[in-house]
């Protein structure tokens, strides 16, 4: 049952050393206000699940939360290069990063496979590609009716499942829109979810088929306005694709990297979001004055 | 009256844009890579297929953007498109269902057969680069209808032997595809800044078939790792006319001025 919690709280209390944890969002709705809360409470070891790693797990490599990173696209996107988790896979640093990686259309497969309570997921797959050499959660079997080569890779069982939506209503049930992604499935192949959300409001006004996870499916829920920024949140802020170019330049060096970190990061809270989105319809957040600071 | 700017009035990279712009049709359902696809494929909507299906594995279907996207998810192409679904749902029932007529792609690394290289370079497990990997680009090799492939040329690019096979084209040529229990063509095109080439219809190795206006065999050639064939009846590319640098150029206008506002 959803809990209306801080997001400090949230993360304090699903979160230890070792787990495995997925924040996903497929460059829609990325929850970077729970990544920070991560990095500042310290957590290690963990195994980091996500489809495309972008800034959110090049900042929690580069701050050494994780020991392993399951993924299938490690690029920034539209601009190049993930350079913590290059120097990470490169030169082990800040610590050794072990590597599983896999298609997206794998990645899609074992979510929902997740999602489904089944232990693998059976697609047609990784044909020519030499993932599956290199990859040993990559086999291929015989479908039993036709005699056909499948692939199959393990399903995704995250401990916790982080996402950020736009809406929760007051039981706690989560309204997404726009680009959905693999946030369903994130939340329900998880142990337990954290969602982040735009704002709280008494009920949805929405059609009959839209994306809607039951509040008896998420534990903890955290109002953080801004929470995906550089990310955006469809209907309330663009992505800031001036930050993902300039990641380019503050990733490119290990005590640049720090620097901002420290400053951008660890001396801050969950509420700097707020001011960093540019909200185009502030009246709706009620966050609007926020943003002129 | 002849509409076709003179050569000199464009650059390498708008005649590779629109080279690969002009490989596409109204009813093609489109699957779009990121960076030189994209400016492509909505070059092609713009002028000549104004009805072409664009998809992002973004999971947006139909879409139509006003600008190019950073990213393959950004908010302009699910604001623009028909409908917009979840992520397996893009990779189970529209690629892996079959419903995709073209993919097009971009490469870090290609050989003569069209197999591309997007992870590493050096050893996979002690690698000297560490790239962004596959994505979509695995299934999309193989289950979109077939191929197109644009990507300027460099010998850093354009190489004898990848050192990953990524997403595979047509292996070691021949049937190789076909043997692997792959049923879709697989690359029938690669569009660079200097050529149009096309795999031979046995060996499937590409060879130039038309050469860029002002562009020599022996360019060709200083730029590509492997030992280039060229078709007997080589053409020149057509120049691009005023409509097609007028749809580029301001579709890199709109999408420049867009970035910096934000």
């Amino acid at each position: 049952m959803a809990q209306f919690v801080s997001l400090q709280d949230a993360v304090r209390d699903v979160m230890s050393d070792g787990l495995c944890v997925a924040l996903e969002g497929f460059t829609h709705l990325i929850p970077h206000a729970s990544a920070h809360e991560i990095i500042r409470q310290g957590f290690k070891n963990l195994t980091l699940v996500r489809m495309t790693p972008d800034i959110i797990y090049d900042q929690m490599i580069g701050m050494g939360c994780a020991s392993k990173l399951i993924f299938s696209y490690a690029g920034n996107p539209g601009v190049g290069l993930l350079r913590r988790l290059r120097d990470a896979v490169e030169n082990q640093w800040p610590v050794p990063l072990e590597i599983e990686e896999h298609s997206h259309a794998a990645m899609a497969n074992a979510y929902e496979a997740g999602a489904a309570a089944m232990p693998c997921a059976l697609f047609r797959g990784y044909l020519g590609a030499e993932l599956k050499q290199v990859n040993p959660n990559i086999k291929m079997i015989s479908c039993p009716f036709t005699g056909e080569a499948l692939a199959a890779v393990p399903s995704i069982r995250p401990d916790v499942s982080f996402i950020h939506a736009q809406k929760a209503d007051r039981k706690g049930n989560i309204l997404i829109e726009g680009i959905i992604g693999i946030q369903k499935e994130a939340v329900l192949s998880a142990a337990k979810s954290v969602v982040t959300v735009e704002e709280i409001i008494d009920e949805f006004d929405t059609h009959p088929n839209a994306v809607i996870l039951p509040h008896w499916t998420i534990d903890y829920i955290a109002e953080v306005p801004g929470a995906a920024h550089p990310s955006y949140a469809q209907g309330y802020y663009a992505r800031d694709n001036s930050a993902y170019k300039e990641w380019d330049i503050l990733s490119a060096d290990r005590d640049l990297f720090l620097k901002w970190m420290a400053e951008h990061v660890m001396q801050q809270t969950p509420d700097v979001f707020a001011k960093r989105a540019q909200f185009t319809n502030p009246q709706s957040t009620g966050q609007g004055d926020s943003c002129d600071e | 009256m002849n509409s076709h700017a003179e050569k000199n009035e464009f650059t390498s990279d708008e005649m590779m844009t629109i080279a690969a712009s002009r490989m596409l049709k109204s009813d093609d359902v489109c699957f779009v890579g990121i960076g030189a696809p994209s400016a492509a494929c909505n070059v092609a909507r713009l002028s000549h297929a104004p009805d072409i299906t664009l998809i992002y594995e973004s999971g947006t279907i139909g879409t139509a953007p006003d600008i190019l996207p950073l990213s393959i998810g950004d908010g302009e192409l699910c604001d623009t498109a028909l409908t917009t679904v979840s992520v397996p749902e893009m990779f189970r029932y529209w690629l892996q269902g079959g419903r995709i007529t073209i993919g097009f792609l971009g490469a870090a690394q290609i050989d003569k057969f069209g197999n591309i290289n997007t992870t590493v370079i050096g050893d996979y497990h002690n690698p000297k680069t560490r790239m962004p990997g596959g994505g979509g680009a695995p299934e999309i090799a193989s289950q979109a209808g077939q191929i197109y492939i644009t990507m300027k040329q460099s010998l850093r690019s354009m190489v004898p032997k990848i050192d990953f096979f990524t997403s595979y084209g047509h292996g070691n040529g021949y049937d190789d595809r076909q043997k692997l229990g792959i049923k879709t063509t697989g690359p029938t095109v690669l569009i660079t800044d200097l050529a149009i080439w096309k795999p031979h219809p046995e060996t499937k190795e590409f060879i130039v078939t038309n050469l860029h206006a002002g562009v020599s065999k022996e360019d060709v050639q200083a730029h590509c790792g492997w030992e280039v064939t060229f078709s007997k009846q080589i053409t020149t590319t057509p120049l691009p006319d005023a409509t097609e640098l007028n749809v580029l150029r301001e579709l890199h206008k709109r999408t420049n001025a867009a970035h910096q506002r934000i």
